[in-house]
């Protein structure tokens, strides 16, 4: 690989039944530059965590993936409400998700614990009312 | 043990990838709640789960899995179908609930991981 890959996508906040087509296109795209399975699903993972996250939290967002010869960035950015505290956040069992989206399936509070269990590095960059940008770093 | 197997053990109906059913699955796990598997679950290649949504096929592509089954005769829609069969992935209804679904395949060998 010389120069690197960059996948844009839109992610929609009106509609959960589509959450993680994002995630699902570029675990594709993975696939076909022939990364290996383990990557493929560490950066799925934390991406599709990441993306439900900015459809049940945000209101939607984008995400921007680059594949680089050594590693994979994953940027997550949305003007949702932002996250008032960080530390909280990715305690294991903290949501504040309502009981509609735990019948989903989803609202346990193990998203984003699980995006830096699954990532080499993860940064947050939130605020109240403003939005929240997530950049996560697989090593390939 | 073949997936053939497990649609068997469970009379299930196999709603797509019929022509998978002769390739072989070691590990499952049952849960309805999408965030655990994401976070707990390693190397299972079957998810028996109660919950019906796009979501659960996207999960269980996202962690490798093979076989999904919907217990308690719930059925998959026929977009969580295309899903599926886009994926490779194995769809089976049984009428069974949960805890016997994953009882029965237990009892025959199926466990939670390879290793264990
Ligand atoms: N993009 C975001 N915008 C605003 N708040 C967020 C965002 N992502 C996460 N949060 C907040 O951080 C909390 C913890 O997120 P985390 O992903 O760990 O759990 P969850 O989404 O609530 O449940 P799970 O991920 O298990 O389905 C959320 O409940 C929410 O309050
Ligand atoms: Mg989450």
């Amino acid at each position: 690989m010389g120069e690197p890959l960059t996948f844009h996508f839109d992610v929609d906040g009106d509609n959960f039944t589509s959450a993680g087509e994002a995630s699902l296109s570029m675990k594709k795209n993975l696939r076909q530059l022939g990364i290996s399975p383990e990557i493929i699903r560490r950066v799925s993972i934390a991406m599709y965590e990441g993306e439900i996250n900015m459809v049940i939290h945000a209101g939607g967002g984008t995400a921007d993936v680059t594949v680089h010869s050594d590693r994979i960035e994953i940027l997550l950015a949305d003007r949702g409400p932002g996250i008032e505290n960080i530390d909280l956040a990715m305690r294991e069992g903290f949501s504040t998700a309502p009981e509609n989206i735990r019948n989903l399936g989803f609202g346990a509070g193990m998203g984003l614990p699980n995006m830096k269990k699954n990532t080499d590095s993860l940064v947050v960059d939130t605020a109240l009312g403003v939005g929240t940008t997530i950049r996560m770093t697989v090593l390939i | 043990m073949k997936m053939k197997r497990v649609a068997e053990l469970l009379a299930a109906e196999v709603c797509c990838g019929a022509e998978l059913l002769e390739s072989e699955v070691h590990s499952a796990c049952g849960s309805d709640m999408m965030s655990d598997v994401l976070a707990y679950v390693k190397d299972q290649a079957v998810l028996l789960t109660g919950l019906v949504n796009p979501q659960v096929v996207r999960t269980a592509v996202m962690m490798d899995m093979r076989c999904i089954v919907f217990v308690r005769s719930k059925a998959p829609t026929p977009e969580m179908l295309a899903l599926a069969e886009d994926s490779g992935l194995v769809v089976m209804k049984t009428s069974k609930r949960m805890y016997e679904a994953c009882g029965v395949l237990y009892a025959d060998g199926l466990r939670l991981s390879e290793a264990n």
